[in-house]
């Protein structure tokens, strides 16, 4: 039940998103130094079931998930529920109507 | 039904968080708050986001020159760096304009700063407790076959890892009432919710409402399941409905992405706000 992807998959994984994140220039930003860092550090252990090295792979697979999931949401919440309500001209050109103009400007309009 | 409602508590809560924009002092240190404005959404009026050190070894956020305050006027402070670079990245992730509901690491860590609703450790316990009454994992349904079983075989595994871990006994049932949680059991959970500091209690909460169950949320937090697997467990039903019925992607997929979302930063926020690291150089011994 525990099992997890292997640490390369997972660190690939943030760096793919991480320059979905910050572009070309991601190798700059503080979460890829940080990552590589603690990718590093962990890599190395000398027991044989390494309490550290288990936590640190967890959440590194948290910080995907987060980091993938976040994105997959907002690309949903766009596609689906970001258009918002159409302007008058856009309703009125449904049923092909157009607004009617008032060469002066409505009596409240400034 | 819990869970629309809660969503509809945390839409209100990303907009009550919000408050009136200063427009007059130019100082330097001044940091905007957010404005209420509803249909106005606010522009990223910044170009690079910073983390610096302050005093008491505290991290601060860094937008542009200026600091990073929480919606309640308190400078924003993180107690380690690892959350202090999380939360930069995802204020570095907003495009034009600011979505705050995508920021939640943000929204944790604002919430464990300002605790707005003035709550103490023990009145976090008992409202985490209170989940443990009407689990996810302990309320079972008596047909259809199916159902049954995969509840049985996904949810059993997972409540005799919780009862070894923690010696106690909680059963299942399938009745109306759910299953007769003993005090014994409750204690032991208290005193272990107890041994958490008061920002990963926050976050703990947090991923205990989220997922509407302790046992899960414990078993994510103990590392034993991952958050996929805990948001598949909490979601079983609607995922053996989506196997029988088919999958709208609006919908479901919109859930489990913004559930796996919500989930993985609750999980994040805890375990950096309860471990604290140190490195410790071994020699090679040859």
């Amino acid at each position: 039940m525990a099992a997890l992807s292997s640490p390369l998959r997972v660190c690939r994984g943030i760096l793919k998103e991480l320059r979905a994140i910050h572009g070309p220039s991601y190798k700059q930003s503080l979460a890829y130094s940080y990552v590589m860092d603690q990718f590093r550090k962990n890599k190395v252990t000398g027991e044989r079931y390494c309490r550290a090295q288990q936590e640190a792979h967890h959440a590194s697979h948290t910080y995907l998930c987060l980091l993938a999931s976040t994105r997959n949401h907002l690309v949903l919440h766009n596609l689906y529920h970001g258009k918002g309500e159409r302007s008058p001209e856009e309703v009125a050109s449904l049923v092909g109507l157009r607004l009617p103009t008032q060469p002066g400007g409505k009596g409240w309009e400034k | 039904m819990f869970r629309s409602l809660v969503k509809l508590q945390s839409h209100f809560g990303n907009a009550l968080s919000l408050s009136k924009v200063y427009p007059r002092s130019q100082h330097s240190l001044f940091a905007l708050k957010y404005s209420t404005a509803a249909a106005a959404e606010r522009k990223r009026f910044y170009q690079d986001v910073s983390i610096s050190q302050g005093e008491g070894g505290l991290y601060e956020i860094n937008l542009d020159r200026r600091k990073l305050k929480t919606p309640g006027g308190k400078l924003f402070t993180v107690p380690n760096e690892a959350l202090a670079i999380a939360v930069a990245t995802e204020w570095d992730a907003q495009q034009d304009t600011l979505k705050f509901y995508t920021m939640h690491l943000t929204t944790l860590c604002n919430t464990a700063l300002d605790n707005p609703t003035q709550r103490n450790k023990d009145q976090m316990i008992s409202a985490a407790l209170k989940f443990l009454e009407t689990d996810t994992v302990c309320y079972r349904v008596d047909e259809p076959h199916a159902l049954v079983e995969l509840q049985k075989n996904e949810w059993d595994p997972v409540l005799h890892w919780i009862e070894n871990r923690y010696n106690v006994t909680i059963g299942s049932s399938s009745s109306i009432l759910g299953p007769e949680i003993p005090e014994a059991t409750k204690e032991t959970f208290r005193q272990h919710l107890n041994s958490y500091n008061f920002w990963s209690l926050t976050g703990l909460e947090y991923v205990i409402t989220q997922l509407k169950s302790v046992v899960l949320a414990m078993g994510m937090i103990d590392r034993h399941l991952s958050v996929e697997q805990a948001v598949l467990l909490s979601r079983l039903e609607e995922e053996y409905q989506i196997r029988r019925w088919g999958n709208v992607e609006w919908a479901h997929d919109y859930d489990m992405y913004e559930l796996r979302a919500r989930t993985a930063a609750g999980a994040l926020f805890v375990h950096l706000s309860s471990e604290s690291s140190t490195v410790k150089r071994k020699l090679m011994q040859d």
